[in-house]
C-alpha cells in the first residue's frame, strides 16, 4: 500500500486546487483574527468558516479526484495488487493532503492567536471533518458510475449536513415542544458530523449562547467531559462507516 | 493453465457470458474471435479479475482466482484501449508499474528499445497518439516476462513497422512456451501466429479447435476463409 500511496500523494500535492484551498483558508483565518481585537470573537468567525468550507472542499475535491482516478485504478487492477489496497491508498492520500492543507492554512493562525488547547481542539476537529467528508465522497462516488451524478450526490450531502440539518432539528423541536424529546434530539445530533463538531468546540469554549439547540441538550445530557468523549467516538464512526461500506462495494465493482 | 468453468456474467438483463467452459493450455497461441459485443473483452476481464463473474469459477495454475491477486504476476495484459493517468509521463508510468510489481528478475526491455520509448519518456500520457499509447501498453505487457499474455486487439492502431515488431515478439513468446490469448478482428493478421481458434457468439462458446483441424474439416487454406465457410454453411 505504501508504494501506491507514494504515487497518489505526489499526484495530489502537485494539484493546484489543494494549494489554493490552503491559501484561501490562511487568508480567511488571518483576516478574521486581524479584524477583531478580541481573539475569541475571531475564533468564532473562523469556526463558522471552517464548518462550512472544510466539508465542502473535502467532499467535492475527493469526489472529483476519485472519478479522475478511474484510469489509475484500472491500470493497477490488472497487476498483482489487492483492490482494497488501492482503495485504502487513495483514501489515505486524500485524507492526508486535506489535513495538511487545513493545518497549514487554518492551523498556524489558530496556534498563534488563540490558546493552545482551543487551537489544538480546532485542528483536531477540522482534521476529523476533512477525513469524514473524504469518506463520504468515497461513498457517493462508488454508488454511481456517472461523474455528474456522483458530484451531485456529494453536493446534496454537504447541503444537508451543513445547512439543512440544524433547521430540521429546530423544526422538529418546535413541532413537538410539548413532549419530552431531549433524548431524541441528542440522538439526532449524532446524525450530523458538522453539528457534532460544532458541539465539540463550543463545549470547550463554554459559550452556551452559541451552542444551538442540539448543543445545549448535549451539554445537559453529557456534561462537558463525557460530551467530548462521546462526540469524538461518534465522529470516528462517521469516518469508519462510510469508508467501510464503500470499500465493500469497491471490492465487488466491475471495472 | 487456465480453466474456465461455467462462467456467467450478467450486466442487468444482458448476458455477456453465458455458461462458458474453456481449457487453455501452455504453449498455445489462441485467437479469440467473434462479432462485436460477443463477450470477448468481458471474458478477458473476468480472467484478469477486473470483472467479477455472476457464476462459475476460473482456475489459474490449479488455483481459483477468487480473492487471489498474486496470480496476476504471471499475466501480461495489453488492453484494447489503454487508459492511463493523464498527468503522468511515460517514464513515470513505467517506473510506477515496476515499483508496484516489485520485480527482482531481469526485465524484458526488447519492445522498450525497439519502439524507442526512451526518447519520449517525458511525454505526458494525455498527449500521446493512440498508437503510441498501444506501444506503452505492449511494452508493459511483455516487461515482466509473464507466462500468460492476454492481448486485446494488439495491432489495432499500430503502424505497420510497430505491428511487425509486436508480431515477432508474440511469436518469440509462443516459442518460449507462453500461453497467449489474442482477440482480433483482423484474421489475416493472426494467420501465421495462432495455433487454436475460439469462436464466441452472444456470450456462448461456438467453437474451440486447432487451426489445422479447422482447415482440414472445412477444406480451406486460411483461417479467415474457414471461418467464413463455417458461418455460411452454418455447421457451427
Amino acid at each position: 500500500m505504501i508504494r501506491i500511496l507514494k504515487y497518489v500523494a505526489l499526484d495530489i500535492l502537485k494539484n493546484k486546487i489543494i494549494i489554493a484551498y490552503a491559501i484561501m483558508l490562511a487568508l480567511f483565518s488571518w483576516s478574521s483574527f486581524g479584524l477583531e481585537d478580541n481573539a475569541s470573537k475571531g475564533l468564532l468567525t473562523v469556526l463558522n468558516i471552517v464548518l462550512l468550507t472544510v466539508p465542502l472542499m473535502s467532499i467535492l475535491f475527493a469526489t472529483i479526484y476519485i472519478y479522475n482516478s478511474g484510469e489509475f485504478i484500472e491500470l493497477l487492477v490488472s497487476h498483482p495488487v489487492k483492490r482494497s489496497k488501492i482503495w485504502k491508498a487513495l483514501f489515505t492520500g486524500l485524507s492526508v493532503s486535506m489535513i495538511a492543507a487545513y493545518v497549514i492554512g487554518a492551523g498556524i493562525p489558530l496556534l498563534i492567536f488563540t490558546n493552545w488547547d482551543i487551537a489544538l481542539m480546532m485542528i483536531a476537529v477540522g482534521s476529523l471533518l476533512s477525513v469524514i467528508f473524504v469518506a463520504l465522497a468515497f461513498l457517493s462516488s462508488i454508488i454511481t458510475r456517472d461523474k455528474a451524478k456522483g458530484i451531485g450526490t456529494s453536493i446534496m450531502l454537504w447541503l444537508y449536513f451543513a445547512l439543512l440539518f440544524d433547521g430540521l432539528v429546530l423544526f422538529l423541536f418546535f413541532q413537538f415542544a410539548d413532549y419530552p424529546i431531549e433524548k431524541v434530539i441528542v440522538f439526532l445530533s449524532a446524525l450530523s458530523p458538522i453539528d457534532l463538531s460544532r458541539i465539540l468546540i463550543l463545549l470547550r469554549l463554554d459559550v452556551s449562547a452559541m451552542l444551538g439547540y442540539t448543543g445545549a441538550v448535549f451539554k445537559n445530557s453529557f456534561g462537558s467531559d463525557w460530551g467530548l468523549v462521546v462526540s469524538f467516538l461518534l465522529l470516528s464512526l462517521w469516518i469508519l462507516l462510510p469508508f467501510y461500506i464503500s470499500l465493500r462495494k469497491f471490492r465487488k465493482k466491475d471495472l | 493453465m487456465i480453466e474456465v468453468k461455467n462462467i456467467s456474467k450478467n450486466f442487468g438483463k444482458l448476458k455477456a457470458l453465458d455458461n462458458l467452459n474453456l481449457q487453455l493450455n501452455k504453449g498455445e497461441c489462441i485467437a479469440l474471435i467473434g462479432p462485436n459485443g460477443c463477450g470477448k473483452t468481458t471474458l478477458i476481464k473476468a480472467i484478469l479479475g477486473m470483472v467479477l463473474p455472476s457464476g462459475g469459477d476460473i482456475i489459474f495454475d490449479g488455483k481459483n482466482i477468487k480473492d487471489n491477486t498474486e496470480y496476476r504476476a504471471n499475466i501480461g495484459y495489453m488492453p484494447q484501449i489503454g487508459r492511463y493517468p493523464e498527468n503522468m509521463s511515460i517514464g513515470q508510468v513505467l517506473d510506477m508499474i515496476k515499483g508496484i510489481r516489485n520485480h527482482s528478475q531481469q526485465l524484458d526491455t526488447d519492445l522498450y528499445e525497439q519502439f524507442a520509448l526512451a526518447k519520449m519518456l517525458d511525454k505526458k500520457m494525455r498527449t500521446l497518439s493512440g498508437g503510441t499509447t498501444q506501444k506503452v501498453s505492449a511494452t508493459l505487457a511483455f516487461l515482466f516476462k509473464p507466462q500468460v499474455l492476454i492481448l486485446d486487439e494488439p495491432t489495432a492502431g499500430l503502424d505497420p513497422i510497430a505491428s511487425e515488431i509486436l508480431k515477432a515478439k508474440i511469436i518469440e513468446a509462443k516459442n518460449n512456451g507462453c500461453l497467449i490469448l489474442i482477440t482480433s478482428h483482423l484474421l489475416s493478421e493472426l494467420e501465421d501466429i495462432v495455433s487454436q481458434i475460439i469462436f464466441m457468439q452472444e456470450g456462448q462458446l461456438i467453437l474451440h479447435k486447432n487451426v489445422e483441424d479447422l482447415k482440414t474439416t472445412t477444406g480451406q487454406q486460411t483461417i479467415a476463409r474457414s471461418i467464413v465457410h463455417l458461418l455460411k454453411t452454418a455447421t457451427v
